[in-house]
């Protein structure tokens, strides 16, 4: 009888608990994450910084206009059939449904692409997943935020303009694209034909095949035809061997142009100083020296609560790109409340609209202290991209160290080609692209 | 008691060349198909079907046919996804490309192309044995997949080589819902499997099993060696194929290359060993098993060490779990799953009396 009564008083405590829990309002954020398998190293980064970020908003503003964010993990071990997986279970928790989907992963992208589209829930891909995407038209759900493999590679053209004092002087060069012989290494073809036409230098397109710790053709390749630059589109332990390859064949680093993906310092502290020189794009920077990074150091790791378990990688390339995705999450929440009401859960197809007219420009990523951290945005009905500019970053020996401010892409000749490739989708699938005039 | 068949008098050819001839089996298989396309569908709500059972149920098809390619013939092979490829690109290519294509002749064809990829490739087993000639499966595992990226025609010219599937439209009818395309898988795997329930025990399944034992005494006894493997490959790939047609079609909706990579293929051996390898139910259980505990165990394991300790232990921790349970099975029964099964059909049969 005894045992009885204290089942049912604490049936009641924890009622009334869980009663007074859920009458705060919260936003679930679901995230598929991967912290087991080849790519670990990066995805506990990227997961454990959007995690960090969110924390720190709960505890230092007590969530996003008095709304808790609340989130929650599922192992997708960078595998298609485990994200689809992990979609359907987040799909439905929360008060309203799973919010924003962010699979930082091209394949799972793919795979949910047309069932975010049935469910109503934006999926957010930052630097990664289907460029076309970009023409918000045919892809109202799909957001590839603040730039795309085509605005990098065409941003890396212009870097390399730059540096050579004009983009006239171009002309007869030859720029060797050194990529991962994957749907994600091709995606830079299209573009770099079309700017090699533009500009009228060469392209040496050279595939590694997967996973890519063995170049010696390769670099010989590279030393017979001594291209000026080479373009390093690769991905993981691809990376630094490209580097300790290059420092063999004697091949300059300075030359050496790595994409976003090749960027990290997973990539270039395992090449030891072979890497010194080396430059890659980014849409981000690595560094702590930014308020916002502060904050989640004084907020989060001051109290205990990281996630991160080497702390060290705070204000790495990769923890900084998980911030990004965390800041264009709490953004697309805030930005939501103003229409919708603050003080409740919004559903997916408020987030859409939030996300869609997120507008960050300077005074505003000066309000989050994240000036200089990553570039100026404006998502639109027709622009799901928003910005296509990156910075570029060289690896001094032991850390990256900024070069250059945001380089540009050249916009009219990427817009072009996102245009006629997500036209060319609406097609196959009988899609009728949204009339912007009249989205609100 | 339970399960005996004394009494069970076959008084005609049909009777006793049935494929269930035990009546307990045909009523608890036709019991468990009906549960599953009849109180499934009812019962089971979104997250089941579209991302438990459609998964089980198509990768049970692709163990089905590395069963019948491994277990049932012998010859071991590591290029199961390989085929899985083929067969959706293949029925993705013949929808594309035909007008009016209907979808069951577009998976059949894709299903075809893959048979005809897997004669190819099992060419060598002519020659070759045991773990060389898993060697040369390799060699098919890593050539489609780097033919369908180099050659973009496969990919209908989509710039990073991903396909996204055609609507499903049979008869008129739209295959756009879980549960419609869940009885549309079922109706394909139960249809497949029953006919590799009776291809084994057809004169076609005894000579795989003749090869398997001891080939040079099969030929000696009038087994073609080398029609007999290559039917074995054909329609091992086969199954393979509609596996992977339905993987694209009903499960993903859009695939690209790199998704059917070694570790699938190796995913589906594990299934087999797992399951049983010789046996038809033991695909079905080899897949479940490695479908179904990896999630589990993400459901289960960080609610139980939660806030203890970090989300990277938890994400390994599961890993180690899942390994350690496989090793487990094994050494309780190195004839897979479908082995206790059978171990407890004879505990059945001799119950309450054991001796």
């Amino acid at each position: 009888m005894k045992l009885k009564k204290t089942v049912l008083l604490g049936a009641t405590i924890a009622g009334l608990l869980a009663g007074s829990y859920a009458s705060a309002a919260e936003q679930f954020i679901g995230l598929p994450s991967y912290r087991v398998g080849p790519y670990a190293a990066g995805g506990s980064a990227l997961f454990g910084a959007w995690i960090d970020y969110m924390q720190m908003i709960n505890e230092r503003d007590g969530g996003v206009g008095g709304v808790k964010l609340v989130w929650e993990e599922c192992e997708t071990e960078y595998n298609n059939a485990r994200g689809v997986e992990c979609y359907e279970r987040l799909k439905n928790k929360g008060e309203t449904g799973n919010s924003v989907f962010q699979p930082i992963s091209t394949g799972i992208t793919y795979s949910v692409l047309e069932k975010v589209a049935q469910d109503k829930i934006p999926m957010v891909t930052i630097g990664y997943g289907r460029t076309d995407a970009a023409d918000g038209r045919v892809f109202p759900w799909v957001f590839p935020m603040v730039t795309t493999y085509w605005s990098q590679a065409s941003g890396i053209v212009n870097y390399i303009g730059m540096k050579e004092g004009g983009m006239d002087k171009l002309k007869g060069k030859k720029i060797g694209l050194l990529y991962h012989d994957s749907a994600y290494g091709k995606e830079s073809h299209a573009i770099m034909d079309k700017l090699a036409a533009k500009h009228g230098f060469e392209v040496i397109k050279i595939p590694v095949a997967h996973p890519g710790n063995e170049q010696q053709s390769q670099w010989l390749q590279i030393r017979q035809a001594r291209p000026d630059y080479v373009i390093l589109w690769g991905w993981g332990v691809m990376n630094p061997t490209a580097l300790k390859s290059a420092a063999k064949t004697g091949y300059p680093r300075e030359k050496m142009i790595g994409v976003w993906w090749s960027g990290a310092e997973e990539d270039t502290i395992p090449a030891g100083s072979a890497a010194k020189g080396f430059t890659a794009a980014g849409f981000n920077v690595a560094g702590t020296n930014y308020p916002l990074i502060k904050d989640i150091e004084k907020y989060v790791y001051a109290k205990g609560k990281g996630n991160m378990e080497d702390k060290s990688r705070v204000g790495g390339v990769y923890y900084n790109r998980g911030v990004v995705s965390g800041i264009i999450t709490v953004e697309a929440i805030r930005k939501a409340q103003e229409k919708f009401g603050k003080g409740k859960a919004l559903t997916g197809e408020q987030m859409r609209w939030g996300f869609e007219h997120l507008d960050m420009d300077a005074k505003h990523l000066a309000s989050i202290g994240a000036t200089g951290f990553m570039p100026e945005m404006k998502i639109s009905c027709l622009d799901h991209e928003g910005s296509g500019k990156v910075k570029f970053q060289q690896w001094d020996g032991s850390k990256w160290k900024v070069l250059t401010d945001w380089v540009d892409s050249d916009k009219p000749l990427v817009r072009d080609m996102i245009e006629e490739s997500a036209a060319a989708y609406a097609k196959e699938k009988g899609i009728t692209p949204r009339d912007c005039s009249k989205e609100m | 008691m339970f399960y005996r068949e004394a009494g069970q008098f076959k008084a005609s050819y049909q009777a006793d060349q049935q494929i269930f001839p035990i009546r307990q089996d045909k009523i608890a298989v036709w019991a468990l198909v009906l549960f599953f396309a009849a109180v499934v569908p009812v019962i089971a709500d979104q997250y089941w079907l579209k991302a438990i059972l459609i998964p089980v149920l198509i990768f049970s098809l692709a163990a089905l046919g590395l069963n019948i390619l491994t277990g049932y013939a012998g010859q071991l092979s590591l290029g199961s996804a390989a085929f899985m490829a083929v067969g959706a690109f293949g029925a993705y290519n013949f929808m594309l490309r035909i007008d009016g294509m209907p979808f069951l002749v577009a998976i059949v064809l894709g299903g075809l192309c893959a048979a005809a990829v897997g004669v190819l490739f099992g060419l060598p087993s002519l020659r070759i044995k045991g773990f060389y000639l898993a060697v040369a499966t390799l060699a098919a595992q890593f050539f489609i997949v780097w033919a369908l990226v180099k050659f973009p025609w496969f990919s209908n010219y989509s710039s990073s080589g991903v396909i996204s599937t055609q609507e499903i439209n049979i008869l008129g009818f739209a295959f756009d819902g879980p549960t419609s395309k869940y009885m549309l898988t079922l109706a394909v795997v139960v249809i497949l499997a029953l006919a590799a329930k009776n291809m084994v025990r057809s004169s076609t399944g005894r000579a795989w099993m003749a090869v398997r034992d001891m080939d040079v005494a099969a030929e000696v006894i009038g087994i073609r060696p080398m029609r007999t493997k290559l039917i074995a490959f054909a329609v091992s790939s086969f199954y393979c194929g509609v596996a992977g047609a339905l993987y694209a079609y009903t499960y993903l909706g859009t695939v690209e290359p790199e998704g059917f990579n070694l570790d699938l293929s190796f995913k589906i051996l594990f299934m087999i060993i797992i399951g049983g390898t010789g046996s038809i139910m033991g695909s079905f259980l080899g897949a479940a098993f490695i479908v179904l505990l990896p999630i589990l165990l993400d459901n289960f394991v960080p609610s139980l060490l939660g806030d203890l300790v970090s989300a990277s232990f938890v994400s390994n921790f599961q890993l180690i779990v899942f390994g350690a349970m496989i090793i487990f099975f094994l050494i309780v029964e190195p004839h897979g799953l479908a082995r206790l099964w059978q171990i407890g059909k004879e505990k059945l049969r001799l119950w309450p009396f054991p001796h």
